[in-house]
């Protein structure tokens, strides 16, 4: 197993390259996700309102 | 600013015009009479040319080996800084009177009356600096056949700046922060051109030719001239919509 | 079958949902195929060690980077072609992930360079080309945030990625002949090693990964845009409850 981690002695290289990967694609996936899932939750808010929306409202998150 | 007259006949009476040629050609005198009317302006541009030029020495050494060396590229990423300064008034002045959106109105094709502004912000911008570097050369302790590759290669490599630059320059129209999104929309499309004029400039300088180097520039700058204003004022459009 | 009813966000949203866990979980299972042919199965190099397993997550995302970059230029040209609001989202969608491919491009490969020919960045060709490749993408997503109107944003990004696409070949021409130019006797750095079949399959593996998680990644973004974009549509209020 640790020779499996030593990776003949490039660890550093191999590693924080499979280790950049990981992180990148996991961040990727996990914030578009909740991107979508806010999204939703805006859009269903927006669609449920009973009131005018003040002018600046974006459900986009943008205000100009 | 004064605006310009506003474009109704560009003939001055005569018959059916000739459209895009008379156009282009309208356009062009117009955008320079209004250059010259600030040409403190041009002096500006100029001098942000000298000044750069002169800091990479001050930057490095004064070794003449070294400096003959950095040369073309130095005048080189300084010639596409200098154009990207002054890229912004290309629309900036007719976009905020009006003038551009009668221009895109007007019957005469809108390509060609954008080749024209930009005809002239070349005329203004980029052949200055072709004809200015050669000098700027001798700080830098380059030959004259060197000296003269880099005024042929300016004069090939500039407009295709303008050309590239009026894209950007269309593209990012009344947008905040515009002249840095400016610059890092267009600097990449610049490699190409900044890759082949400097090398043409250092193959002279090691006894080769500058003949493929150059070539390739008028091949770029053909792709330029076809493609670059119909693509500038379809950003046009887009941003007078 | 009518294409075109794809082409509203109200008939493509259930689908791309569909399509987007389809292609996650066939990208799990590719990416553990691909992890144990690349670590397992894959004999170790003779002149690189084990530093060129690093290969099997660099070629999927540099070939990840310029083929988003294709998609994204396809979809722009029917944005400017079809005035289709949703070629355009899915346009704004690639954009990051793409962008994303193109950095990890060209961090395995700046790690795959350093122990095999001893420095980070060599300004090789292809590296260089990425490099610019993500430029591109970056100002694409600059130009994006900076238009605060969505379809004028929508468009101007749809002119600069095609002019983008069309610079991308001659941006790489010129680097590759400045790089020659440089360098004599063109070694290409990072080169492979030579490649035994299983390091073959390896790769395969892992690009069909990285392809099926990317069509996942942009299509949930292209959802989240859609949302975002369409809010106050009755379609969304039609949404059933609990609907993802």
């Amino acid at each position: 197993m640790s020779a499996f981690l030593a990776m003949g002695g490039y660890a550093w290289y191999v590693w924080m390259s499979y280790g950049a990967v990981a992180l990148v694609v996991a961040v990727e996936a996990v914030s578009v996700r909740a991107r979508r899932r806010r999204a939703l939750a805006a859009a269903r808010a927006f669609g449920n309102r009973t009131t005018l929306p003040s002018p600046r409202f974006d459900p986009a998150g943008r205000t100009s | 600013m004064m605006p310009s007259a506003v474009v109704t006949d560009i003939t001055s009476g005569d018959a059916a015009p000739a459209g895009a040629l008379a156009a282009l050609r309208w356009s062009a005198t117009r955008d320079l009479r209004v250059a010259l009317r600030t040409k403190g302006e041009l002096g500006v541009q100029l001098l942000f040319y000298v000044i750069v030029v002169t800091l990479f020495p001050l930057a490095t050494a004064p070794d003449r080996a070294l400096l003959a060396t950095l040369a073309p590229g130095v005048l080189w990423v300084a010639a596409l800084l200098a154009s990207l300064l002054s890229l912004q008034r290309l629309f900036a002045g007719d976009f905020a009177d009006g003038t551009l959106e009668q221009l895109a109105l007007s019957p005469y094709p809108l390509a060609a009356l954008v080749s024209g502004k930009i005809a002239a912000h070349w005329l203004t911008t980029g052949l200055p600096v072709a004809l200015l570097a050669p000098f700027l050369a001798a700080q830098y302790g380059l030959d004259d056949v060197p000296r003269y590759t880099l005024a042929a290669a300016l004069l090939l490599g500039t407009p295709v700046l303008s050309l590239l630059g009026a894209i950007g320059a269309a593209l990012t129209l009344g947008l905040r922060g515009g002249g840095s999104l400016l610059a890092l929309l267009i600097l990449p499309l610049y490699v190409p051109v900044l890759i082949f004029g400097a090398g043409a400039v250092e193959a002279v300088r090691g006894g080769l030719s500058a003949a493929p180097h150059l070539s390739l520039l008028a091949a770029c700058l053909l792709v330029a001239v076809v493609g670059a204003p119909w693509a500038a004022s379809s950003a046009v459009r887009i941003a007078l919509d | 079958m009518n294409w075109f009813k794809y082409a509203s966000p109200a008939s493509f949203y259930p689908l791309a949902g569909k399509i987007a866990v389809g292609c996650a979980a066939v990208a799990v299972a590719l990416t553990l195929a691909g992890l144990y042919l690349a670590f397992v199965v894959a004999p170790t190099d003779a002149t690189q060690g084990e530093a060129y397993r690093i290969i099997f997550v660099h070629v999927p995302t540099a070939w990840m980077s310029m083929f988003i970059y294709l998609v994204m230029a396809f979809w722009s040209a029917l944005a400017l072609g079809f005035n289709t609001r949703l070629s355009a989202m899915m346009a704004q969608a690639l954009a990051p992930t793409g962008a994303l491919m193109a950095f990890l491009a060209l961090w395995t490969g700046a790690f795959w360079g350093r122990p095999t020919w001893g420095t980070y960045w060599a300004w090789d060709a292809r590296m260089t080309s990425t490099l610019i490749l993500l430029f591109l993408y970056l100002g694409v997503i600059a130009l994006r945030h900076s238009i605060a109107d969505a379809r004028r944003a929508d468009r101007a990004c749809a002119v600069l990625a095609l002019v983008g696409a069309v610079n991308v070949p001659i941006i790489y021409f010129s680097v590759r002949w400045w790089n020659t130019l440089h360098q004599g006797a063109s070694v290409s750095l990072t080169s492979a090693p030579r490649m035994a079949a299983t390091m073959l399959a390896g790769m395969l593996v892992m690009s069909l990964a990285a392809w099926a998680y990317a069509i996942a990644v942009s299509l949930t973004r292209a959802r989240a845009i859609m949302l975002e974009r369409e809010a106050g549509a009755s379609w969304i209020a039609a949404l059933p409850e609990g609907a993802r």
